[in-house]
Formats: C-alpha cells, structure tokens, sequence
C-alpha cells in the first residue's frame, strides 16, 4: 500500500495516459478497420488488393515495429510534425485496424449469401440491404471477437512506454531508478490492468452467450 | 517438417547473405591506445578473484558494448573498444594478463551487482557510478573517471550553453533516468518538451535528424558519441551532477582493490591516463579533468 | 469471389469499377510514390546507409538473432499448447475444485499485458530472490499469456462440436479420457486450426517483446544496427529490413500449417478451396494480438 501511495501521482497519470491512448486509438481503428474491411469487400480488384497487402503486412509485423516507424522514420516524410502521444496513438490505430478489419469482414463472410440476393429480389436499395439485412446479422458474430481484439489493444498501448509516452508500461521504469520494490510496483501495475480488462471480458461473455442462443 | 523447412530456409538464406560478405570495419569506431605491456611475475597474496584469474590464466571482464568511446563492441569486428575498455586493458596488464588473456563480457546495467556477485566476471568496467548503496554488495576500484550530467548538442548549436538555456529547447534521454528526471523535476525545460526514448543513440539519431535539440546524460557517454562522428555533435562541457566512475569488484576482494588503486594512481601520474582518453573520448574535443583518487 | 454485398455487375458498373480501379491504383502508387521519395530525399537510399548489409559478421549476427527469436518461439509455442492444454482440460472439467482454479489463471494471465508479465518475471522476481535468464523470462511470459488464449481456443472448439460426437462416444463405452483424446480433441483441433495458427504468429511476433529486456533477439539486434554511427544511424533501412524478415517468418508459419492441414484433409472427402483458406485464417482470434 505504501508504494501506492508513493507514488500515486505516476499511477493516476500514467493510467490516464492509457486510458486516453486506448479510447482514441480504439475510435481510430474501428473506422479505419471498419474502411478497410469494405475495401476487402469492394468490387474492384485494386481495392481488394490494396486492403489484403495492408492487413497482410500489418499482421505479420510486430507491433513495437510499427511504433519504431512512426517514431523514427515517419519524421522524415515531413508531412505533419505529431508528438509522440498522437504517434502512438496512431500506430496503435494502424497496427490494431489490420486486426479489426479480419473481424469485420469475417463477420461479413458469415451471412449467407442468401440473405443478400433476397434482399435485392425484395427491391432493396444496397443501404437498405446493408443497413437491416445484413449488417445487423454480421454484427452478431462480430460484436465478441471485436471485443477481445479492443481488450488486446489496451494491453498493448504498454509498448508505447519505449517511445516516449507516460503510460502504464513506463511505471517500471520510474520505479526502478529510483529502487523502489520492483514486484510490489509491477503487482500493482498488473492489478489495475485486471481490473480494466475484467468489465470488457464480462460484456464479450454476456454478448456471445445471448447472442450464441438466438443463432 | 516444420522445424526442418525453417532450418533448410535459414540455411539457405544464410548462404546467399554470406555469398557476398565484407570484412573488416568502415571506419573508426572508438579508438584504441598504444597497448601496454603486461607485466610478469605479478604476486598478490590474498586475493580470491586473482588466484581465480591465476587458475583459469585468463581474465573475466565486465564491459558495456554499447556505448561508443567508452565500452563499444563493433558489430563489424566485434572487437571492444573505448575509455573504460582501455582501463580495463590496463588493469588486466598490470596484473599479468596482456590483451590476449582477456575475454570480455558483455553485461547491462541491470545485472551489474548480480555479476559481481556471482563471479560471472573478476571485475566490471563500464559507467559504473560509484554510490553508497552499491557499496554494500560490491566494492570499487577508483574513480577512474568524474563523470556529470552535461548536454549533447549539434555541432552548429549556439543557442544552447548550459543547463539553464534549455528552456523551450527539446531535450531527450533514456525513459525514466536519473538525467531526464532531472530535467523535469529542475523545470529545465517544458515537460512537452521531453523525450524519453529507449537508448541513447535513439536519442542520438533523434538529435542529428533535429527532432530534438539536445541529449542529456553523463558527459562521458556523449563524449563517446560526440567522439564516433566528428564534427557532428558537441559536449557543452558544464556537468550539473558529479558520478564518480568506478571499476566494479568483489566486496570481499581488499586485496585486488588495493591493487587496483596503485596501478590507477601510477596511471594517473605518469601520463598513461592521459593517453588513455586522448585516444578516446579525447577524440570529441572535449578535456578531462583528472580524478582524484579515493582510497578506502 | 462470392460476395454477399454486390449484384453481378452489368456494363455501366463494369465501366465504373475500371475507372475505380485506375483511381485505386493512381492512389496507391501516389502514396508509395510519395514514401520512397521522402526517404530517398532524406538520404535513406543512399550506400552509406545499407553498407551495413555487406559485412560477415553483421550478416551472423543477424542470423544468429533471427536464432534467437525462432528459439523463443519453438519454446514458447511447444510450452503454450502444453499449458492451453492443461488448463482447457480444467476449465472443461466436471470438478469445480479444476474449474474454478483453471478459469482463474485463465482470466489473469489473459488480462494483463505481456509486457507487464515479462517486467515482472525479470524485474520483479528478483526481490524475493528468484533470478531468471532474459530468455526464461521471454518463454515463461509467452507461455503463460498465450497459454491461456489458447485453453480459450479449445475450450471453444471442444464446445462447438455437435453434442452427439460426445453421446455417441459415451454410448460407445468410452470413458471421459478416452471421449476427450480420441474423439472430441482430434476434430476440436482442426475446427480451431486457423485460429491456432493466428495465435502463433502472434507468438512468433510477441518473441520482439524480448528486447525490451535486453533478450537479443532480432529487434534487439535491430535496435543496435540502427544506432551505429558509422553507418550514418540507419534506423529507417534497418526497420524495412527486420520488417522483411518478420513478415516472411509469420507468412511462412502461416503457410506450412495451412499446408499441413490441407494435407490433412486431402485424406477426406471435404473439398476446400485452398486459397480462401489461407485468406480467411487467423479470424475470430486475430483478436487475441499483441
């Protein structure tokens, strides 16, 4: 308890930071991801292709790579200069929408194609269709797995702590420079992520247990 | 099947890689003094780290190898290099051991004490801040170097000139030390302005692509770098904190200990030390200030 | 392509989608385009940048690294299973004295940040005098987080079989061990293949996380390269180039299960089409990355 209290100040911060990182750059992903996934679903074979290279290089990279980009060679595109915040957090958006844009298209693949030619016999416009047809059906398998891959992206804005940003991950580095007790600290650190993950894992089981029933 | 394809792959990529090898190194990387002569007949009674070295007829040492000019292994050579390298070359010649005698042993700052401890290696050289703390599991040899907390800078820099023109400035270090704590618990600059990367040459590339506009941490650690491209980079030269460095030893090991601080003191006197960092972190342009031995 | 979403398209639509295609790729070149030039016009293609490449020893080096990381994979991996295994037995247990525990490891180590575990292991252990190797420290933490997906991943491809391949193996006179290993597993397995596999590619990646603790694997080896001075500081082509590397590695883990598992099926008589599979693995638990 009393190295909570310590330092309590680095804990508030640094899990607001996380907190932060994580609602924006979840925001981000889905509509990135959600983009993707259409370009994955397009008609036209380019935007097929560009959306499969993305996911497929994305995927196979690990994250800290990605972060390793934006924080030393984006610079040199000289586009827009971002603090290392609005880098991390846009990272997390690129690395994390590969991975949404599976769930969502995979969601997609599962209504029957059925569905679709009915609506269309029915006369229904393609928002119409995506709109109360289709959506709505996809959504059912998409909603849990979309869940865990938001409960790992919160995990893994700790790898922003090496380029630079406050958050949860760098605890353990103010800790040990000053020789406080690594395992109670890093205890702590843990406990708090368990207590953010826990109410994510709670809504991914209700939803997939009502949902599993109505299929 | 799977563990036999990854290793026909590896295998064959390794050949193609290997087909078209380069030896040798591109350029200086750290430096290296005139090597010293070791010593014969060398008897120091008592000490179990020597009686160690005596029976493996080698010597162990802790070194850093990743900080150029001071304790650097080139990843072209792999050979080691530096100021501490040199003082480590020093010691192990006059105890009797020349430069084919040593075997260097990599080891980062975190398991430092452990090693010692451990007698994974008979002494440790490499930005060893002398402290009361590690002195309770660990002994030290020196200072062999007064190192402090300084500023890195590009080469055409004029605006920065000490610690308290850094207002406004971006400054960087490595996350979470001393230095960058330093700076923010001091307000030396703004705390937008802080980055905190996972090395120092992180920092240092950051530096010479201008995203930021100094690196802060001991001075001999930025003298190495400012040492490794010349003309690029430059130490302000007004340390703001005192780190006395230190050889790291076994806490037990009096003996060596007292031996240590002869050669070091011969060395300081007779001009080997001298030669030592002119040959090294001399090569940043900066001057030492020799340190001043402290017995116990 | 079967798609859901679209009519088969007539002549106008055709037309549309060529001048979409066009635009598409005008687009994609542009970016690219505007990439190379920003890295070339600050210097990233130049010799001195990429000479790094042509030494012996650097070129060991990263072989050896790329040993490395493939050593805390194989570990790593072999270790998950077992321990997925493990605790997907408890968790599908009848006892709640095997439930209750196996769920709770399952949920602990699911929810905290393998980074977080990997501090701890190295940083933190050594308080209570438990000392550990860099690579012991990566495994274990590999081994505990993706552990516990994969129980996950069994568990679920256990539950999803119909009922009757249980009942009928009971009926059989089976015992619980036997239903679980000869019949239940088996098929459990190959439903959950993809997802497997997507999970050791996320191990495969997570084995970078290793550097952070100064494991020398291929990033750590990376992060030195790009910090070379006399090589002008090549970060940018030392990060193309590990990217490379890693991107090959994942694809080829991904492709030699995919292709073990087509031979696999090949034996029966369930046509797949063989390129949408490799397409479509890795979905429901590509949401378990790191």
């Amino acid at each position: 308890m009393s190295l909570l209290s310590t330092y309590s100040g680095l804990f508030l911060s640094a899990f607001a930071t996380t907190l932060k990182l994580f609602a924006l750059s979840a925001v981000g992903s889905l509509l990135l991801g959600t983009f993707l996934a259409m370009l994955r679903v397009s008609p036209v074979p380019v935007f097929r292709a560009a959306g499969a290279t993305y996911v497929t290089l994305v995927r196979n990279t690990p994250l800290t790579l990605v972060f390793f980009f934006f924080t030393f060679a984006y610079p040199l595109l000289q586009i827009v200069k971002i603090d290392y915040e609005t880098g991390a957090v846009v990272a997390l958006t690129m690395y994390t929408s590969a991975f949404i844009c599976e769930v969502v298209r995979s969601g997609i693949n599962t209504v029957p194609v059925g569905q679709a030619e009915a609506s269309r016999a029915l006369g229904l416009t393609f928002t119409q269709m995506l709109g109360s047809v289709v959506l709505p059906q996809a959504m059912r398998s998409v909603v849990p797995p979309l869940v865990s891959t938001l409960i790992a992206l919160l995990k893994n804005t700790t790898v922003s702590a090496g380029f630079s940003v406050g958050d949860a991950g760098a605890i353990q580095a103010s800790l040990s420079e000053d020789g406080a007790n690594m395992l109670v600290g890093l205890s702590w650190v843990a406990f708090f992520f368990i207590l953010l993950v826990m109410p994510l894992t709670f809504l991914q089981r209700s939803l997939e247990k009502r949902w599993s029933v109505a299929r | 099947m799977r563990a036999r394809t990854l290793a026909a792959v590896l295998l064959a990529g390794g050949l193609a890689l290997t087909a078209c090898g380069k030896e040798g190194t591109p350029g200086d990387t750290g430096g290296t003094a005139p090597s010293q002569a070791a010593a014969t007949d060398v008897k120091i009674d008592g000490s179990p780290t020597f009686d160690k070295i005596k029976a493996r007829g080698r010597v162990v040492i802790g070194v850093k190898e990743d900080q150029p000019g001071l304790g650097f292994k080139d990843p072209t050579t792999n050979k080691y290099s530096g100021f501490d390298i040199e003082i480590a070359k020093l010691m192990a010649a006059k105890i009797g051991y020349g430069e084919d005698k040593i075997d260097y042993k990599a080891i980062a700052s975190a398991g430092r004490e452990q090693a010692l401890i451990n007698g994974d290696v008979d002494y440790y050289v490499g930005t060893y801040t002398i402290n009361a703390g590690r002195k309770e599991k660990i002994s030290f040899a020196g200072p062999y170097y007064t190192a402090g907390q300084d500023l890195l800078v590009r080469a055409d820099e004029t605006a920065i000139t000490g610690k308290d023109t850094l207002k406004g400035k971006k400054v960087c270090s490595v996350t979470g030390s001393t230095p960058i704590k330093k700076i923010r618990e001091e307000g030396l600059t703004e705390p937008e302005n802080i980055t905190e990367l996972q090395t120092y040459s992180q920092c240092v590339a950051k530096l010479a692509d201008k995203s930021v506009d100094a690196v802060t941490t001991d001075d001999a650690i930025l003298k190495g770098f400012a040492a490794q491209e010349q003309g690029k980079f430059k130490v302000i030269g007004k340390p703001f904190s005192l780190e006395p460095y230190g050889i790291g030893l076994a806490k037990d090991d009096t003996v060596l200990r007292g031996k240590f601080f002869d050669i070091l003191e011969a060395a300081l006197k007779d001009g080997t030390w001298q030669t030592i960092y002119d040959n090294t972190l001399g090569k940043s342009g900066s001057a030492a200030t020799k340190p001043i031995i402290e017995r116990y | 392509m079967s798609n859901v979403l679209f009519d088969v398209p007539g002549p106008k639509a055709r037309f549309r989608h060529q001048v979409l295609a066009v635009v598409g790729v005008l687009g994609v070149a542009g970016i690219i385009g505007f990439i190379g030039f920003r890295f070339y016009d600050s210097g990233q293609f130049e010799p001195k940048m990429w000479e790094w490449l042509q030494y012996t020893t650097i070129q060991e080096q990263l072989l050896k690294s790329v040993g490395a990381t493939l050593k805390a994979f194989a570990v790593g991996a072999v270790c998950a299973m077992v321990f997925g295994a493990v605790l997907a037995a408890g968790k599908l247990s009848e006892h709640a004295f095997l439930r209750g525990p196996a769920t709770f490891v399952v949920e602990i180590f699911r929810a905290v940040p393998l980074l977080i575990m990997i501090f701890f292991f190295y940083f933190g252990l050594p308080a209570i005098d438990i000392k550990m190797s860099q690579f012991t420290a990566v495994v274990l933490g590999l081994t505990l987080y993706n552990g516990s997906v994969l129980a996950e991943v069994f568990r679920a491809g256990v539950m999803s079989l119909p009922r009757g391949q249980a009942e009928a193996a009971y009926a059989l006179g089976m015992r619980k061990t036997q239903v679980m290993t000869l019949v239940l597993l088996p098929q459990a397995l190959r439903v959950m293949l993809p997802t497997i596999i997507s999970q050791l590619v996320v191990l495969l990646k997570d084995t970078a996380l290793g550097f952070i603790i100064n494991y020398e694997e291929l990033l750590y080896y990376a992060k030195f390269l790009g910090g070379q001075g006399q090589f002008g500081r090549p970060l940018v082509p030392v990060t193309i180039v590990v990217g490379i590397i890693y991107v090959i590695m994942c694809l080829l883990l991904t492709w030699l299960a995919v292709t073990l598992e087509k031979r696999n099926r090949r034996n029966k008589k369930i046509k797949t089409n063989g390129t949408k599979k490799l397409d479509d693995v890795a979905i429901p638990a590509a949401a378990q990355s790191l």
